[in-house]
């Protein structure tokens, strides 16, 4: 009896025990993996955009010039262009968003919530170059015609919005891009914050429906409040995604370099940019010049997903 | 405060105009979403017919199809698909189930969800210049392994979030049984976990089979049939782009032909996730 136990207590270790360690170390270098590629953007995009950021220094953000064949490149264009339509995008998207996923949570008839909820995604999983083309030869078009020149026709001469207001009325422009972007970060949006507002405790909401609030009191004043921190990191990470578009932009803003001077004109965003010059790029320092945009829209999208991702929490909501 | 000031009908009567305005913009969502279907079908199905699976892409004005643009996309596809699982079901193993709180591990977690939404333009970029400039030419190998790059952080994010929702017992039925750790999560964890693992690689394949911007300078573009991944490959988005934008009609409506098939398959493997985590949820 006495001789089993010590044996016992002597057991070898479990057949394939050493290779334990192997497979842990396995999965860590596939998870540092994932941080060296975000690092590898970086480094990559710094390390090629510097001899356009060396040259042109300071001039990069401040010119609007972008010629290829006297080698002056100035990147204002393309920057401005990104925040105008992003921030527009999300301007539209975000009462629209907030109207879905108050809509799902509130309102919906429980037998359609499930296929419109279905429905909004499906909306999010359409590929960004098939927004471009209906964008571009269904939506365009329509644009034109029906919002376009009326906007045009109704801006009282000499006012700030006929300054606003100007441009080619084809349909593309600073404009469209915005409204495109705002269908494609609608599903985001609306997703994020109908998962939100479902974590709001049902006692809260019954209680404030207890005491005879309406449907509209019990959002604005509990259900938002509740979620508040979050809600705005939902919204950051729509802008997110806004800023970094890129099939569905190219496709309609019309793609002219400088400084746009009216929502309809055309203009460029940095993705589109690089979408359309970079296979075709000229020179080394049009190369450079392209790669050092990219290093921008980096740290832009960086420092908003950052943000989006501090508010949202580490996973309690999203 | 101000509502209590307030009459009922007032009251009533913003409630009613809430409640109208939610339920415009939950109609104008769907709206979007068949306006776009309606358009993709009647541009689209117009051109479907046996050319264009069988033949590869055409001058303008002479016959053809998508063929070489299909294959190439499915193995561009294929090749991110192997890697981004390989690599996203590690990482997510290892911050499930080695790293929970470690502050490694949230510093990767952090990346890893900033990765997800990062503009995907810029992973092209970075592929560039690490797998195209040095090797002095495009290829569809590159393309591959910018798509994967895409489809990893969607994989370790859904590897992670099912592994922690299983239940602690199981954990320890294998290492009370005596197996090593890493048999415990090989025939206990992974296979508990398949489905949601699953789930995670088609919500991947959703996610890079219609991405168009990181193979503009990755794997190019390709006019004829090629199986060869070193070499620029054909692959459907790049077609449609080039396509969409030309001056020819019969090229506009192969473009279309593209983005109907593309949109298919990606509305495809949404449905059947749905498909699958709503038969979970019931059983």
């Amino acid at each position: 009896m006495a001789d089993m136990t010590a044996g016992s207590l002597k057991r070898a270790a479990p057949v394939g025990a050493r290779f334990d360690p192997i497979f842990r170390i396995l999965c860590l270098s596939a998870a540092t993996m994932l941080l060296a590629a975000i690092s590898g953007v970086l480094v990559s995009l710094l390390i090629g955009g510097w001899p356009a950021f060396s040259k042109f220094g300071l001039k990069f953000f401040t010119s609007t010039v972008w010629n290829p064949v006297t080698e002056d490149y100035g990147g204002a264009g393309p920057i401005v262009g990104t925040l105008i339509t992003a921030t527009l995008a999300l301007l539209i998207a975000l009462p629209l968003a907030f109207g879905v996923a108050v809509y799902l949570t509130e309102f919906c008839p429980r037998a359609l919530r499930r296929p419109i909820g279905t429905a909004v995604e499906l909306l999010a999983g359409v590929p960004s170059i098939v927004y471009g083309m209906w964008g571009l030869f269904v939506l365009a078009p329509l644009f034109a015609k029906y919002v376009e020149l009326p906007l045009m026709a109704a801006a009282p001469p000499g006012s700030v919005w006929e300054t606003l207001f100007s441009g080619v009325p084809n349909g593309s422009g600073l404009l469209m891009a915005s409204v495109i972007l705002a269908i494609m970060i609608l599903p985001y949006i609306a997703a994020t914050m109908r998962e939100l507002f479902l974590t709001v405790p049902v006692k809260l909401r019954e209680s404030a429906y207890g005491v005879g609030c309406t449907s509209l009191e019990v959002v604005w004043s509990v259900t938002l409040p509740h979620v508040r921190k979050s809600a705005i990191g939902a919204v950051m990470l729509g802008l997110g995604r806004a800023l970094g578009e890129t099939m569905a932009v190219t496709f309609v803003i019309g793609n002219s370099h400088g400084f746009p001077t009216g929502l309809f004109d055309g203009g460029s965003t940095i993705a589109s940019t690089i979408a359309n010059e970079f296979a075709e790029a000229t020179s080394d320092m049009h190369t450079s010049a392209l790669l050092a945009l990219g290093f921008v829209l980096f740290l832009i999208t960086f420092a908003v997903l950052a943000i989006a991702r501090t508010l949202l929490g580490q996973r309690d909501h999203a | 405060m101000a509502a209590a000031t307030r009459s009922r009908a007032t009251r009533k009567f913003a409630n009613g105009l809430f409640v109208a305005a939610c339920t415009v913009c939950t109609g104008l969502a769907l709206i979007f979403l068949v306006a776009i279907l309606v358009s993709l079908v009647v541009k689209g199905i117009g051109g479907v017919n046996l050319a264009v699976f069988t033949m590869s892409t055409p001058a303008p004005g002479s016959p053809g199809g998508l063929a070489n643009a299909i294959v190439g996309s499915l193995m561009l596809c294929a090749c991110a698909m192997v890697i981004a699982v390989v690599v996203g079901v590690l990482a997510g193993t290892w911050l499930a189930e080695y790293a929970a709180e470690s502050p490694y591990g949230k510093l990767v977690r952090f990346t890893n969800d900033v990765l997800l939404s990062a503009p995907s333009i810029l992973i092209g970029l970075f592929i560039y210049q690490l797998a195209v400039r040095p090797l002095h030419g495009f290829s569809g190998f590159a393309g591959a392994l910018a798509l994967a790059l895409l489809a990893a952080p969607v994989v370790t994010r859904t590897t992670e979030d099912v592994l922690r929702l299983q239940s602690r017992q199981l954990r320890e039925s294998g290492v009370a049984l005596g197996a090593p750790l890493w048999t415990t999560i090989r025939k206990i964890m992974w296979r508990a976990a398949g489905g949601g693992i699953i789930t995670g690689g088609l919500l991947a394949f959703a996610r890079i089979s219609g991405e168009t911007a990181p193979l503009l300078f990755t794997s190019l573009n390709n006019q004829f049939f090629s199986l060869d991944m070193t070499k620029p490959m054909a692959n459907l988005p790049t077609i449609i782009f080039n396509y969409a934008l030309s001056a020819y009609d019969d090229w506009q409506r192969l473009a279309w032909v593209g983005a109907l098939l593309i949109t298919l398959a990606v509305l495809g493997a949404n449905i059947v996730v749905r498909a699958l985590s709503a038969e979970k949820k019931r059983s």
